[in-house]
């Protein structure tokens, strides 16, 4: 095939498109194997300087995603694209798409090493990518000072000899320590105590502001997604739920399982409170998901139709799309828009 | 006066690490009464959990120095003996975490842990207790209930897990609840439904609830009572709405700033509170929140201020309340 023309516009950041995986189940009773539809057919782009935020319900497949992007499993299916060029292509190998993309996780353990100190953990992988030891140091130092905390203070200590703030700055420090593009974010505040998750965000913004970042924000709490995300993505049972700018979906959510979810946050007026659980029931068997839209199970709005076919992501406002029968024309569903055609007729 | 369930008097806890003397919890006063759920709110490291494992005893005593009063039912507990401490624990007194999965035994099914609980506590047959367990899974709402009771707790979702440790906890009809930030590790959905059913369970059963956590949301739905606390020590306690209304301290006044209604605007900055708690095992002489308070005077740096009754009910730990809430009013 020839090498495409260079297209008018700035592509996407990230184009995700058709990604899948699968986990297969080990073992199993009488050799009935199954496997897990953690990431089934997920479809998404992200512009540069964008924040994504993806919200979902546990185990629906966000951690996935997002360990599929970082390439630290690989898809069944799929392609990831990365400012126009396929991952892992001789146009962008993965050692250098790895500099471009980072992520924090949500642990703060877990991705310091507790032999390295504090220094060395942030200059580790710019020294494994060719940068002189000194170099890397002085910049290591340098991110330090920015995460808000004393190079001279904090620069030789050891991860057990740090508050879990102080450890998650020092996480987002040794992301940044590249020089990336996308920032990968996997409930990387959740751990964090309201008063520290609270720098903590005001620090992400600054420094989306001074290095043009583009983040993808993955957490349970919704009114930070809220706060920080241009754009939400909501996932259901590996599927994309609803996709749309965050104050349509959080003012105009058109799947009845945002709509649940956002009625499930804490009032915070204690004269409101809660009465009744938006959401009943457990999430579905993922090995097993319901036929049809993944969600009728559970859904009050549910119709016959919705057990037989699969919605598709229809649109449903600029930039808004949502995968429930009720918003796609023509679906058959009672509350279904009606096609044009059919409008056209009377 | 309802009944009081559980009094904490005067309760320091001071835990010692080589050289190092580090006073987790530094004189706290708390009263729980039948049927009442209190939220005990503050930051990482202030001293919520410590203060919930006091009630049963559970740091070790070689290393933990404790004093003041904590009183269950009237019992001292500190006067218990190994048998008396293991009557209270898991009997008259529950127990729920944030992680289900340290709580629960990963080779026995959850139905086996619930009849060896009830039959540790009581002289009932395995049937009895079976049934009893049956009946807890019900109250908790487990769907298929008989068939879960069979279940290990890795083949669970992580909600009816935290369902199944509740069950746990109240296998021996307990008059009050520890809950460990139940809720800190769910999704939203499963977070209220699991709200939803301990405050369903303190109506149903006149349970006292004391709530540990750092989320202001979930003390809303569940608390009748709020008490923060900061560096170990209560800063401010009182009914859910005058301490979310009209917070008094400046440190509960910052938590608050950084969550409630309009707190997240994007494109603005959130109001956050500068610095980091204090180093507890070098406590600053004064008011423990000083170094980081705006309102700090010289005053406040020379000694503790008292817990004191500001509004009925209502009391905060703060020299510059008084003036400052007068103004704003
Ligand atoms: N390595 C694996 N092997 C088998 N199953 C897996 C594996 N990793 C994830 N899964 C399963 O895939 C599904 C999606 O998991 P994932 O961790 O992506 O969910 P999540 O949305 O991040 O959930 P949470 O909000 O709890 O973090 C779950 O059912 C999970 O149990
Ligand atoms: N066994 C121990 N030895 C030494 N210090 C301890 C011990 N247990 C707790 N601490 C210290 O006591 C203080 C209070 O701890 P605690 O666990 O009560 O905090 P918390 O308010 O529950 O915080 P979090 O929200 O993080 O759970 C902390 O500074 C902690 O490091
Ligand atoms: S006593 Fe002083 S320092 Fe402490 S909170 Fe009140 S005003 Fe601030
Ligand atoms: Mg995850
Ligand atoms: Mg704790």
């Amino acid at each position: 095939m020839a090498t495409s023309p260079p297209p008018a516009v700035e592509p996407p950041l990230l184009e995700v498109e058709g990604l899948v995986k699968h986990f297969p189940l080990r073992g199993g009773f009488l050799g009935r194997a199954g496997r897990v539809r953690a990431v089934d057919g997920v479809d998404f782009s992200v512009a540069r300087g964008e924040t994504l935020g993806i919200v979902g319900e546990s185990g629906c497949g966000k951690s996935t995603v997002a360990r599929l992007l970082m390439r630290l499993i690989e898809p069944d299916r799929g392609t990831i694209r990365f400012a126009g060029r396929p991952v892992g292509s001789p146009e962008l190998p993965l050692r250098a798409y790895r500099r471009r993309v980072q992520m924090v996780f949500q642990d703060s353990w877990s991705s310091l090493n507790p032999r390295l100190s504090v220094e060395e953990s942030i200059a580790f992988a710019p020294m494994v990518h060719g940068s002189p030891r000194a170099e890397a140091l002085a910049r290591a130092h340098a991110l330090l000072d920015r995460v808000g905390l004393d190079p001279r203070r904090f620069a030789g200590r050891y991860p057990h000899e740090l508050s879990g703030g102080q450890r998650q700055r020092i996480n987002i420090a040794r992301a940044l320590a590249l020089g990336p593009e996308l920032v990968i974010l996997d409930e990387a505040v959740s751990a964090l105590d309201k008063s520290v998750e609270a720098q903590v965000l005001n620090l992400l913004q600054d420094l989306k502001d001074e290095f043009g970042l583009t983040y993808l924000f993955i957490s349970h709490d919704l009114q930070v997604v809220r706060y920080l995300s241009d754009r939400v993505l909501v996932m259901y049972l590996g599927r994309v739920a609803e996709l749309g700018p965050a104050e349509a979906i959080f003012e105009d959510a058109r799947h009845p399982y945002t709509q649940a979810l956002l009625r499930s946050m804490p009032s915070l007026d204690p004269d409101a409170r809660t009465r009744e659980a938006p959401l009943q029931g457990d999430p579905p068997n993922p090995i097993d998901p319901p036929a049809g839209c993944r969600f009728h199970p559970r859904c009050a709005f549910a119709e016959p139709v919705c057990a037989r076919r699969e919605p598709a992501l229809a649109a449903c406002g600029s930039a808004h799309r949502a995968a429930c029968s009720m918003v796609e024309p023509g679906s058959g569903h009672g509350r279904a828009p009606r096609r044009a055609e059919e409008v056209a007729l009377g | 006066m309802a009944e009081r369930v559980l009094e904490i008097r005067g309760l320091e806890v001071t835990f010692r690490r080589g050289e190092e003397r580090i006073r987790a919890v530094a004189g706290v006063d708390l009263t729980l009464a039948a049927g009442e759920a209190l939220a005990l709110i503050g930051e990482s490291g202030s001293g919520k959990s410590v203060t919930l494992r006091q009630v049963l005893r559970l740091d070790p005593e070689r290393t933990t120095e404790v004093a003041g009063s904590v009183r269950v039912g009237g019992e001292e507990v500190g006067r218990l003996d190994r048998r008396g401490l293991r009557r209270l624990r898991g009997g008259r007194v529950g127990m729920v975490f944030q992680e289900p999965l340290l709580a629960l035994d990963p080779v026995y099914t959850v139905g086996q842990q619930i009849v060896e609980a009830i039959r540790a506590h009581e002289p009932v047959s395995r049937a009895e207790a079976r049934a009893r367990a049956l009946e807890l899974f019900r109250l908790v709402h487990v769907p298929s209930p008989d068939r879960r009771l069979d279940a290990y707790p890795h083949e669970l979702s992580g909600g009816l897990r935290q369902r199944a440790m509740i069950a746990l906890a109240l296998a021996c009809r307990p008059q009050l609840l520890l809950a460990d930030e139940p809720t800190t590790a769910l999704d939203a959905t499963v977070q209220i439904q699991v709200l939803l059913l301990l405050r369903e369970l303190q109506e149903r059963l006149g349970l006292a609830i004391l709530f540990v956590t750092h989320d202001i949301g979930a003390a809303v739905e569940i608390a009748d009572r709020i008490a923060v606390i900061y560096a170990g020590r209560i800063v401010e306690e009182g009914p859910v709405r005058a301490v979310i209304r009209s917070p008094l301290h400046p440190y509960t006044r910052g938590l608050l700033a950084s969550r409630t209604e309009g707190a997240l605007v994007k494109g603005r900055r959130i109001a956050a509170i500068p610095g980091s708690p204090p180093d507890l095992a070098r406590p600053p002489p004064g008011c423990a929140f000083a170094p980081r308070c705006s309102l700090a005077v010289e005053a406040c740096r020379r000694s503790v201020p008292r817990l004191e009754p500001f509004a009925p009910g209502h009391a905060v730990r703060c020299l510059r309340a008084p003036e400052w809430a007068a103004s704003a009013a």
